[in-house]
């Protein structure tokens, strides 16, 4: 953090500051010393800021045209894809730009992971960014359901019907969520009502999220901790603000190709059908991005425990911090965990295919393999291997390896090197 | 530590195994693939296409298939069939719609206006029902979207039509396709050879009528497809530019530091 004391230049601006210091804030934003050995895959956080905003601009202006009536719905998408001047526009963007979110986010956490990014003393951070990725998932849900096509309603179905799996009081949540007997109108008007909410939820969450950030200051792909300010960090301005830039608009080009190009390819088609509540769905499938939970909750026989697994899989992320008791951040320096790491990400591929496809035979018995796996690799082997891995020494700085293993230190730099030329 | 690694690893790869050998056993029978006008970069429609698709779904399809998102205007809209204005009007009028209340309360019948949504050949989902046999045939706004497969299903089902392969059962009213999910459809074969007389001359055999009107339920499903693929190439071209310029100030403002980005 830069401490030093800021002083604005101009009259005007000294007085406003000294009443409400946002100049004092934008200088800390610009001067803000960042590693300079941040690899691209440092750049989603602000990528995600823009998913974000992007969300929040498209939604609102879809929000004056939609209308949200179980009668009247699935027709005013129609009319936005039709009628309204560019509708069809911000719609592919809104919804693709949920994909996007989704995208970025997934490798926002992986990095994380890789980079032990949530390690002390970032625990903070971690949580705020597991509950903005909670957050996220119910307002991708609820913004899936507005369309009223036959996924929006049998998804919301099924997804509300998981509560009806608490003893004794689930059946009366569930009428209380629906607001009826049945998924119906008042279940969507809700939903919409929420799905305007969560997001601005969420941008208070993100404003917490960097603050918090910006206490430690960004973690880095040596995962040491380094001087601020100092010769291993840069200001934030131009030099990150520029850098993510650039990444931002390689993302965009893919955001684009999609949503001109190939706009419904991530959707499922029977959401173009309008909602029948006579009519089921030959097999009723989430959103891509939700997948993993959805294998995860069917893999278990048991519709509580079902459920409870299902929510553990993120609460297992939230309490990471304290499963992983290694005291080294960074995967370069431990070999046994980087390919732990690699097999979480395919155990996650994996559940993600899985929960694509009907839940029965093979299907069925790996998504039970997959989803034991998962929990292991959080409450069993991270735990122990914490303890038993030996690591590879650690440099003492980022510019200047002094620690006398040097191989190790040539194999940190090819690593980023690597990570750079992605 | 080692065993559970090496299991570990081995199950990835069992389980990528059968994943990747189920995906291929459970592929149904694989579409007909058409090179369509409006797919890749450019795409555009076939003009002469969508006229003469709309005249397939006017006189084939719409006695059963209603189009309610759309109006009659959209036919002389700009990335569509682009009737002129008289054209459509023409069309236009051709529809009876119910209008009113008239200053007198009472309900009138006058001929359809541009502004009119397409009449719908049935008054209600429950007569559609009654009078098909009990299926309801699908409005076809955006059917294609509709279907996985999109165009190259609607162009399959329609040229589907078999005969039913030996020991296969079918009830009074229920026909054999190939492409049709669960091979039955309560649609009988709705295109003959000549079924329409094309006013431009093209010979109406089965497969042009179902090219033009899988091309014309395209434009129905997707009206600003044309407009969407024109502006995208803009935005990529112009994101491509300022991703360069942006690239190479990047390495400007990196190079005051040693470290390479």
């Amino acid at each position: 953090m830069s401490d030093h004391e800021y002083t604005p230049k101009s009259k005007v601006g000294k007085w406003f500051n000294d009443r409400l210091p946002l100049l004092t804030l934008a200088n800390h934003l610009t001067d803000y010393p960042t590693p300079k050995n941040l690899n691209y895959w440092w750049t989603f956080g602000g990528i995600l800021t823009f998913c974000l905003i992007t969300q929040i601009i498209t939604g609102i202006v879809l929000g004056m045209h939609y209308v949200a009536h179980a009668d009247l719905a699935f027709q005013s998408v129609e009319h936005i894809m039709r009628d309204v001047n560019y509708g069809w526009l911000i719609r592919y963007v809104h919804a693709n730009g949920a994909s996007m979110f989704f995208l970025a986010v997934y490798i926002h956490i992986f990095r994380s992971l890789y980079y032990g990014s949530y390690k002390s003393p970032r625990e903070v951070i971690w949580i705020i960014g597991m509950l903005i990725y909670f957050l996220m998932m119910a307002t991708a849900f609820m913004g899936y359901v507005l369309p009223w096509g036959q996924m929006s309603f049998w998804g919301a179905t099924v997804i509300t019907n998981l509560f009806s799996a608490i003893p004794l009081i689930g059946e009366s949540i569930t009428n209380w969520l629906w607001g009826g007997y049945s998924v119906d109108n008042p279940t969507l008007t809700r939903f919409f009502s929420l799905h305007y909410l969560f997001p601005f939820l969420i941008l208070g969450l993100v404003v917490l999220h960097i603050w918090a950030l910006h206490v430690p200051g960004n973690n880095n792909p040596i995962g040491i901790d380094i001087k601020k300010p100092s010769k291993d960090t840069v200001p934030f301005h131009p030099y990150i603000v520029i850098k993510d830039a650039f990444a931002l608009l390689i993302f965009l080009l893919i955001f684009a190709f999609f949503v001109f190009f190939s706009p419904n390819i991530l959707g499922h088609a029977d959401n173009y059908i309008e909602a029948n509540p006579l009519v089921t769905p030959a097999h009723i499938v989430p959103e891509w991005y939700l997948l993993p939970f959805y294998a995860i909750l069917r893999s278990v026989p048991d519709k509580l425990l079902g459920v409870i697994a299902m929510f553990a899989a993120i609460f297992v992320l939230v309490i990471l911090p304290w499963l992983d008791t290694s005291k080294v951040r960074s995967t370069v320096f431990r070999p046994i965990y980087k390919q732990f790491y690699w097999f979480l990400v395919a155990d996650v591929l994996i559940l993600g295919y899985v929960g694509a496809m009907p839940a029965e035979g093979l299907y069925l018995l790996i998504a039970r393999v997959a989803t034991a796996y998962y929990f292991a690799h959080f409450l069993i082997i991270l735990p122990f291997l914490g303890m038993k891995e030996k690591t590879t020494p650690l440099p003492l700085s980022i510019t200047e390896p002094v620690l006398g293993g040097s191989a190790d230190m040539a194999m940190a730099r090819n690593n980023s090197d690597f990570k750079e030329k992605l | 530590m080692k065993i559970f690694l090496k299991l570990t690893f081995l199950f990835v790869i069992i389980s990528s195994l059968i994943l990747s050998r189920a995906y291929a056993a459970g592929e149904q029978q694989e579409l007909l693939k058409v090179d369509w006008s409006f797919k890749s970069f450019f795409g555009k429609f076939d003009r002469a296409s969508l006229q003469r698709g709309y005249q397939v779904y006017t006189e084939v399809c719409a006695s059963c298939h209603s189009l309610k998102h759309l109006s009659y205007r959209n036919l002389a809209e700009k990335g569509g069939p682009e009737f002129t204005e008289l054209e459509a009007k023409a069309i236009a009028s051709n529809f009876e719609v119910t209008d009113g209340p008239n200053s007198d309360g009472e309900m009138f019948e006058r001929p359809a206006k541009l502004s009119d949504k397409f009449v719908m050949p049935y008054a209600n989902v429950q007569e559609a029902i009654a009078a098909n046999g009990g299926a309801y045939p699908p409005d076809m706004s955006v059917l294609v979207k509709a279907r996985k497969g999109g165009a190259n299903y609607i162009y399959s089902v329609l040229m589907g039509y078999d005969e039913p392969p030996v020991g296969m059962e079918l009830d009074d009213g229920v026909y054999y396709n190939k492409y049709m999910y669960g091979n039955k459809i309560k649609m009988s074969s709705p295109l003959d050879d000549d079924i329409v007389e094309y006013a431009d001359g093209t010979k109406a055999t089965v497969d042009q009528m179902a090219k033009d009107v899988t091309t014309f339920l395209q434009w129905t499903a997707e009206p600003h497809l044309e407009t969407r693929h024109k502006l995208g190439f803009r935005v990529i071209i112009y994101l491509s530019v300022l991703t360069v310029l942006v690239y190479f100030s990047m390495k400007k403002i990196w190079s005051r530091i040693e470290t390479k980005v």
